[in-house]
């Protein structure tokens, strides 16, 4: 199987969560769009990984899964905080900075 | 046999990722990131990074999809309304999307590196095993390893500031609810 196909299918992945990144208005379902686009990267590091043959890409790839890690919980943190608040869950309507 | 396993699990990881942004409902939005995750770890293990791709099973379907279950059941089902503040713009995203697809799919293709075009070299028994990303981790990559414990501590902090009750900026309802 040779190496292109992964990078073109992580590529392709990459553009769906940009689609849904853009089109969705649901911060959850933004978050998830969000980490669909890490992992295509994901699936990049470790592809270019493989072709090498060196493993320093699946550190990249373990290091951009932390980051993600930490994304997703001030993401969530803050879904929770706007719910508490009664703001709308829609990020049209959340477009000031007002506290 | 090799290919047969790159596209199941290149199918699923795409109908998954298509499913995330066609459902409606967060919670089926959820459920498919984890079919997607799963699908994207068989992949991870077709390039020999097992340990990897079992963190992504541990961490991304197991950990982190947990705690999206638990919030999109706490704020329940969000409506997103039909109508579109901007107009087009559910025509001109996926353009959007497919030009970038196209454009990264030239930078992939249009590279010089033949070795993109093979399985890629053969590989020492110990590949992406535990051991060896240990020792890259704790020798090479100490700093970063080092900067990403640090990170997850103040993602974990700032989480809790976030989403702590504040009755001075809670509203008058969510204040009735709790007396009540």
């Amino acid at each position: 199987m040779d190496i292109t196909w992964y990078l073109v299918l992580s590529a392709l992945l990459f553009a769906i969560g940009a689609v849904g990144v853009l089109v969705r208005r649901s911060p959850l379902v933004i978050l998830l769009c969000l980490e669909m686009m890490l992992n295509s990267a994901n699936l990049a590091f470790l592809s270019f990984a493989r072709s090498l043959g060196d493993q320093d890409g699946q550190i990249m790839a373990l290091i951009v899964m932390v980051v993600a890690a930490c994304e997703v919980v001030v993401g969530l943190g803050l879904i929770v905080a706007m719910y508490r608040r009664r703001l709308p869950l829609d990020v049209d309507e959340v477009r000031g900075l007002r506290g | 046999m090799v290919e047969v396993a790159f596209f199941v699990g290149a199918i699923g990881a795409l109908g998954g990722a298509i499913a995330v942004i066609g459902l409606r409902n967060p919670f089926y939005s959820v459920l498919a990131l984890v079919v997607h995750l799963v699908s994207l770890a068989g992949l991870f293990l077709l390039l020999h990074a097992e340990f990897v791709a079992v963190a992504q099973i541990v961490v991304y379907a197991g950990a982190v999809m947990v705690l999206y279950v638990f919030v999109a059941a706490y704020v329940g089902n969000v409506d997103e309304p039909l109508w579109e503040p901007i107009p087009g713009q559910r025509v001109i995203a996926p353009l959007l999307g497919l030009a970038l697809f196209i454009e990264l799919s030239i930078a992939v293709l249009g590279t010089a590196l033949t070795s993109l075009e093979s399985e890629g070299p053969t590989i020492a028994a110990g590949f992406g095993s535990p051991a060896a990303i240990g020792q890259l981790l704790l020798e090479d990559f100490l700093i970063a390893f080092e900067a990403a414990s640090l990170l997850l501590l103040l993602a974990a902090v700032g989480a809790v500031v976030l989403a702590a009750r504040r009755p001075d900026l809670d509203d008058q309802g969510s204040r009735q609810e709790a007396e009540a």
